[in-house]
């Protein structure tokens, strides 16, 4: 897969959750036999990534609350939520 | 104690805690006890009684101590998880700790309701074993009736719950020419995960290797198979295919490295840097119930033995695939060499290479497709 649609919901399906490690002072993307490192950044998608909002909405969300360019954040999200597809730690409804 | 010196323990603890590496996962194997009787079983020959297990509270308590420390996986394993009758207050405490839960089982022991109750509980993923491609090949090797067919309802489950699903086939002689068919059903059953894991000879399979031991030809046409599969199956099922060691060039890294990413804990408490260790007779492993896991992993003689590289002679030592392999697996040393602190033999590079491997090759041609079944 490429890309997401303004119109896909994107949503962790069970089994997926992020995780915050105290030891390691860091937040997780913790999956069957996976434990992801996240930065800041994929944090911040991750929290709005709610299985409510689709992908347009996600986008408009974190453009408003981080105040940046709409479309650098759709390219941005749009990448980290795509390999995240690929990798089946994040799902689309259409 | 006054408080002066438990307070400079407490420091002292977290200074250690902090030159050893952060565990990611553990496996709690909960019971030995198993309706099936699978002639390559990785339990140990001499198995746990129930009277020797540790109680609720003793591993929920373990739960946490590892959460604390900074796992992210539990493993409930056995034996049989579903055979001890606390394995939902197990996962409602493993789940409360924070820890990433997954369910290592045969399937057989969990009803329609006990299995939707442990998932409520917050489940996170199942792995489910498969013995066979179907139910004759699968019932006889797992020495029990009916298991096939209980592990095809529960996979329906699982599917109906939403929950991950990982299915695990130990292969060898008896049924690695079933692979396609393998594939094919954890396709159906609506796996994400296939592992599909060559026995490894220790214990019970050890035991069983004429039975069980593949040919070349059998592994090969196993690797053919799944490199076609994978193509294939893209996005859809992911295989995992760890090939037997004796015909490997390099050693596997063993549990990612001695007392590095993982660690067990046994039916009776007792604290292991991998499942097999105990096979290591010259080594000394601690339990849970005389010492905190903190301290048997930062302390702990077993698990500083063969952490890192230190201790590893030549030619591990000057070899460049020091920190990929971590010397491969320690329980083969000590078994081929009687001394774990030895080159793995399945390494290439290992001056017992060549005998181990002709002794392989040698056995898997005396071929005699009767097991030994474990018993209690």
């Amino acid at each position: 897969m490429t890309g997401i649609a303004d119109n896909q919901t994107p949503f962790l399906p069970r089994g997926v959750r992020l995780h915050h490690c105290e030891i390691r002072k860091g937040w997780f993307l913790l999956a069957p036999e996976r434990a992801v490192k996240m930065n800041d950044i994929s944090v911040a998608i991750l929290n709005v990534v709610d299985g409510k909002r689709d992908f347009g909405g996600v986008v408009d969300k974190l453009a408003t609350d981080f105040n940046a360019p709409r479309d650098r954040i759709a390219a941005d999200a749009g990448k980290f939520l795509t390999d995240l597809v690929n990798r089946r730690m994040v799902e689309l409804r259409s | 104690m006054n408080q002066q010196i438990k307070n400079q323990q407490m420091t002292d603890l977290k200074k250690a805690m902090r030159a050893v590496p952060v565990p990611m996962a553990m496996l709690a194997e909960l019971t030995h006890r198993c309706p099936l009787k699978c002639p390559y079983c990785s339990n140990p020959l001499e198995l746990a009684r129930r009277s020797d297990e540790l109680d609720t509270e003793t591993w929920i308590d373990v739960f946490h101590q590892a959460a604390r420390m900074g796992v992210l996986h539990v493993h409930l394993s056995g034996g049989e998880p579903a055979s001890r009758k606390d394995l939902e207050e197990l996962t409602t405490g493993a789940r409360e700790a924070g820890l990433f839960t997954n369910l290592i089982t045969s399937g057989v022991g969990l009803t329609e309701k006990r299995f939707k109750d442990i998932s409520d509980r917050g489940l996170d993923h199942v792995q489910l074993s498969i013995q066979g491609a179907n139910a004759i090949t699968a019932n006889r090797i797992g020495g029990y009736k009916r298991g096939f067919e209980t592990k095809m309802q529960l996979a329906e489950w699982i599917a109906e719950e939403g929950i991950p699903l990982t299915v695990n086939a130990v292969m060898h002689r008896q049924n690695l020419d079933q692979l396609p068919e393998t594939i094919d059903m954890a396709v159906r059953l609506g796996a994400r995960r296939l592992e599909v894991a060559n026995t490894q000879y220790h214990g019970w399979a050890y035991k069983n290797r004429f039975a069980l031991m593949p040919t070349e030809e059998q592994v090969k046409r196993g690797g053919e198979v799944v490199a076609e599969a994978r193509e294939r199956l893209k996005g859809t099922l992911v295989i995992d295919y760890v090939t037997p060691d004796h015909l490997g060039t390099y050693p596997k890294p063993c549990m990612g490295g001695w007392a590095r990413v993982g660690l067990c804990i046994t039916p009776r408490g007792t604290v292991l840097p991998c499942h097999a260790a105990e096979t290591i007779t010259t080594l000394k492993f601690e339990n849970v119930r005389d010492r905190s896991l903190a301290k048997i992993w930062a302390y702990g003689e077993a698990f500083n033995a063969y952490r890192g590289t230190d201790w590893m002679p030549d030619p591990c030592q000057s070899c460049d695939r020091k920190d990929k392999d971590w010397g491969g697996c320690r329980c083969q040393a000590f078994a081929w060499n009687g001394d774990a602190g030895t080159t793995d033999p399945v390494c290439s590079k290992s001056p017992q290479h060549a005998a181990m491997r002709a002794q392989a090759v040698a056995e898997a041609g005396q071929a005699s497709d009767a097991f030994e079944y474990r018993m209690p």
